[in-house]
């Protein structure tokens, strides 16, 4: 960045916007919600735990709720970015880096301390923080609250609050307004309040149903097929059945079927909860995200990597799991294991054979390595002796899986770094899911981003506020569309642009790759051109 | 092997040079004194605004122009000597080159004005004047009123920017109605009432009389002509239009008269030597474009062009429909094929507007043929596609208003407005 520039940044506090009396008024009322969370870690006890949870929850929720009002109601709708790069929260400042730390620490402590959260050893009860949420859980469920309860309160309260400050922002774009109301509502319907009430049926003793998410899929929900989660669903009768059949079809059938009509985006901007915190709680740093080439190139080979660990753990968790009792299913190992070869056989060969001059030199490259990998795995399994699919015990394939892509990447990285890296690190370099729609998208799908003829003026603040990290940019300012396995179609790129050049559309194939060699409104002669 | 110097590294220059390079082996220089690397100019409000940073105004990464092999010069070329093929830059450097591109672009236009030289007067062209713009209004406690002197694009925009920063702005508009002589009136008006939505002080039919210095050479008021007030101000923006910036091209053989003189090729009068973008003048005007086009659009193509000449595939530039765009506060602006102000002889405007006053649309036909010769969108972006066929197709305005929804480019689950303009224009037609 030119010298100048920066020093004349600091001449004097550039950001006009200073916080109105009820905004100062919001921040009191938040923050005293979030010190209640502060004294309960230090185990104060409170005298109604019902009461305090609900004053602490509520104060956060009217806390924002001010603050939002505040902050956009009185103000003409359009777009509210000014300031951004001058704000110490959004710009990697002293506070970006302060809530990147508090946010790493507390998934550590999550993941893997969570007895600091107050969570009980075995038999007793639990204290600090989590003992907090106990009412609340008891009132939902019936059971104690567990640290992954209190995760769950606080990530839901996280999406609706900024979800409701991420509307009042696109007050002018109902696209945005649309899929913030579909995010929210998912996220407390599929991913808060159904979980707990399944648990309600587990007390009857014909249900044991696991966790689950119904939204979530394999393999995001990378315990799907874990053994006791396929054990919970299969002694849960027709229920359980049903929901078993429902994650399989939705990964196999509901999906390809959505995103070849709509592209990722119906799942990863418009379902998912980690998108959906990304898009609410994560609005504010979506400018962080790296635009850099290399930053593209490590993205391609991080989260293709991860899809192919993942399938590799799925895939030897199912194995091992049938193996375990073989008179059980129907479902042989050896059928298993066919069926699967056959299946990425058959998507490889379809790619190979239709899409080939689509894929770029590394991507074909790739493809053909961990088709070969998972190739001489399978080879290996058939002609040698071993035991072990894949040479690795499946369980420990399983534990490395969820604690470095499950916990740390997701998590710790994912989500922690949101003020460092930007609000998609996860979904843009690690989810295995995004991965799969990410690659129909690119090439099996109606969706693109239309770029309008030759209006771009280059400016760059598609590329800016690309989450993803795209440098739509590029594109626009070529006349192409854009058409990239990264995009969730979150539609902020065809929301700041000031000359509406952008549009998210799902059209007919044939044209949606558009590269020309001059612009729109040139009429230079095209005979001329080739004729060269 | 040939090489082609480009003088400036604007969108002109610069896309020219992605074309020769694309199309040929040469050795290519782009110089400017302004910036090491190619920056969006349209993108210096956003970075003032805080939307973005300097960087992110850069098209293309640091490493692209080497990889590509453009060389990139940071000087001041000071006299042109076409005899010699020959650059003098400032600090008495020279370059030779084999193929001159002139891509200087524009310079703010000042009209002798009392204090126009002043500190804490400025245009907003270059990114020397965002660095100013910085230093004379960082907030608006060392800068308690802006006046902005011309009622332009520049100017809206500039006007936008100081209120980011909740500078109180005064407008000084020479027309009775904002940019009324490209905008039909129903347009100007709605757009008048915008700015003063944005509590930008808009004065109408007001010229500057002059800018009043302080006891140290700073800005500490300018005077409206018409009225004789003295307003008081920190910062005095002068966006009264832009004029090629040839200075330093006055003194060579080539020719100039308000630009660099180009024929339809973009040569000039000495061989090996083009201009365009900005600072390149038409000798004769292309159908209802101006001679001189300051546009970032035109910019583009010519130098998409020049790059053909060079590369021995001889072109004329031949500019298809025109097209532009703006956006004003919160209302983006889009044009395609002709509206003008007042409708040419024997045409009509057909104006509908929404009641919320952001949006609007006007289209200009031919009343005997009925054909479609252009339209203004404000407040719903149109597909810059469909209107370039319709356009060629000639069709009516028939046609169009009742196809107006293939146009359409607002994003998803946007309220769509064909059905009532299609009966304003039903209503009008049996007014008539």
């Amino acid at each position: 960045m030119n010298k100048n520039l920066e020093e004349s940044m600091s001449l004097a506090k550039p950001n006009a916007q200073d916080l109105t009396v009820s905004q100062k008024t919001a921040v009191f009322i938040g923050v005293l919600g979030l010190f209640i969370f502060v004294l309960a870690l230090f185990n104060v006890s409170f005298p109604n735990r019902g009461l305090t949870i609900s004053v602490a929850l509520g104060s956060i929720f009217i806390g924002v709720f001010i603050f939002s009002n505040a902050a956009y109601l009185n103000t003409s709708k359009g777009i509210k970015n000014d300031g951004v790069w001058f704000k110490s929260i959004s710009s990697r400042g002293v506070l970006g880096w302060a809530i990147g730390i508090i946010l790493t620490l507390f998934y550590i402590v999550l993941y893997f301390y969570p007895q600091y959260l107050g969570l009980a050893s075995k038999g007793a009860s639990n204290t600090g923080l989590i003992a907090l949420f106990d009412p609340l859980s008891l009132l939902l469920s019936g059971r104690p609250a567990s640290q992954w309860f209190v995760y769950g309160t606080l990530y839901t309260l996280a999406i609706l609050v900024f979800g409701y400050k991420f509307i009042l922002k696109y007050r002018h774009n109902r696209y945005q307004q649309l899929r913030t109301v579909s995010v929210m509502f998912f996220q407390l319907g599929f991913a808060f309040l159904i979980p707990e009430f399944m648990a309600r049926l587990n007390e009857s003793p014909h249900y044991n149903l696991p966790y689950y998410d119904l939204k979530s899929m394999w393999p995001l929900n990378y315990y799907l097929f874990d053994g006791w989660s396929i054990n919970g669903f299969l002694s849960s009768g027709t229920l359980g059945l049903a929901l078993l059949i429902f994650g399989v079809l939705s990964v196999f059938v509901v999906s390809p079927i959505l995103t070849y009509k709509y592209g990722k985006r119906w799942y990863c901007s418009w379902v998912c909860g980690c998108g959906a915190l990304a898009e609410t709680a994560g609005d504010s740093f979506r400018q962080l995200s790296s635009k850099k080439l290399s930053a593209w190139k490590l993205e391609r080979w991080l989260i293709h990597t991860v899809l192919v660990f993942s399938v590799i753990m799925t895939i030897s968790v199912i194995y091992t799991y049938l193996g375990s009792d073989p008179d059980k299913f129907w479902l042989t190992r050896s059928a298993f294991l066919l069926s699967i070869g056959i299946l990425l056989t058959s998507v490889f060969a379809v790619v190979m054979l239709f899409k080939r001059q689509e894929l770029g030199k590394d991507a074909r490259y790739g493809a053909i390595g961990y088709f070969i990998i998972i190739a001489a795995l399978f080879i290996m399994h058939y002609t040698g002796t071993t035991d072990k699919i894949f040479l690795i015990k499946s369980s420990s394939l399983r534990s490395a899986y969820g604690l470095y892509i499950g916990s740390i990447f997701s998590g710790v990285v994912g989500t922690g770094f949101y003020p460092i890296l930007g609000n998609r690190v996860w979904c843009r370099f690690g989810c295995p899911m995004a991965a799969i729609l990410g690659f129909q998208q690119r090439l099996f799908s109606k969706f693109r981003i239309t770029t309008n003829g030759g209006q771009c003026i280059s400016c760059g603040n598609c590329s800016t506020y690309c989450e993803m990290g795209i440098d739509v940019r590029v594109y626009a300012q070529k006349g192409e569309n854009i058409v990239r396995s990264s995009c969730v179609g979150c539609g902020v790129c065809s929301a700041v642009c000031p000359r509406g050049v952008l549009k998210l559309e799902n059209r007919n194939l044939k044209n949606r790759i558009n590269s020309r060699d001059i612009l729109l409104g040139n009429d230079v002669d095209l005979i001329d051109l080739i004729k060269r | 092997m040939d090489h082609v110097v480009i003088i400036g590294n604007g969108i002109s220059g610069v896309t020219a040079a992605r074309y020769i390079r694309k199309l040929s082996n040469k050795q290519i220089t782009i110089i400017s004194a302004e910036s090491d690397y190619f920056f969006s100019r349209t993108a210096l409000m956003y970075v003032y605004m805080g939307h973005m940073k300097f960087e992110h105004t850069q098209p293309y990464e640091n490493w692209f122009w080497k990889k590509n092999k453009i060389d990139l010069v940071n000087g001041f070329v000071k006299t042109i000597d076409t005899d010699h093929k020959t650059l003098v830059f400032e600090n008495g450097n020279t370059l030779n080159y084999d193929k001159l591109i002139i891509a200087t672009g524009s310079k703010p236009n000042k009209f002798g004005w009392p204090g126009q030289d002043l500190n804490g007067v400025l245009g907003m062209y270059n990114k020397q004047d965002l660095e100013n713009l910085e230093k004379l209004a960082p907030n608006n406690k060392l800068c308690k009123r802006a006046v902005i002197i011309g009622g332009g694009l520049i100017g809206i925009e500039l006007a936008e920017m100081l209120s980011s920063r909740q500078i109180p702005v005064t407008f000084l508009v020479r027309e009775s109605s904002f940019w009324n002589g490209v905008l039909p009136e129903g347009e100007s008006t709605m757009i008048n009432e915008h700015i003063k939505s944005h509590h930008i002080d808009l004065r109408l039919s007001s010229n500057l009389k002059e800018i009043i210095s302080d006891e140290n050479g700073r800005v500490k008021s300018i005077i409206i002509k018409e009225t004789g007030e003295e307003i008081p101000c920190n910062l005095v923006g002068l966006t009264a239009g832009v004029s090629p910036n040839i200075e330093f091209i006055t003194s060579s053989k080539i020719e100039t008269n308000r630009g660099v003189l180009v024929n339809r090729y973009l040569e000039t009068n000495i061989p090996d030597v083009y201009a365009i973008g900005d600072c390149a003048e038409q000798r004769e005007a292309i159908g209802n474009r101006k001679p001189i086009e300051a546009v970032w659009y035109t910019g583009r193509m010519m130098g998409e062009v020049i790059a053909q000449t060079i590369c021995r595939n001889k072109m004329t530039y031949n500019p298809g429909h025109w097209f532009n765009s703006a956006k004003f506060f919160d209302i983006e602006y889009q044009t395609y094929g002709w509206v003008f102000a007042k409708p040419k002889e024997n045409h009509a405007h057909f104006h509908w507007k929404h009641a919320d006053n952001t949006k609007c649309i006007t289209i200009e036909y031919n009343t005997i043929t009925h054909e479609f010769i252009g339209i203004n969108t404000f407040g719903i972006r149109m597909r810059h596609e469909t209107f370039d066929t319709w356009l060629t197709e000639k069709r009516t305005i028939d046609f169009v208003i009742n196809h107006l929804s293939d146009a359409n480019f607002d994003p998803e689950f946007y309220k769509r407005f064909e059905n009532d303009i299609l009966a304003t224009y039903k209503n009008q037609l049996q007014n008539v």
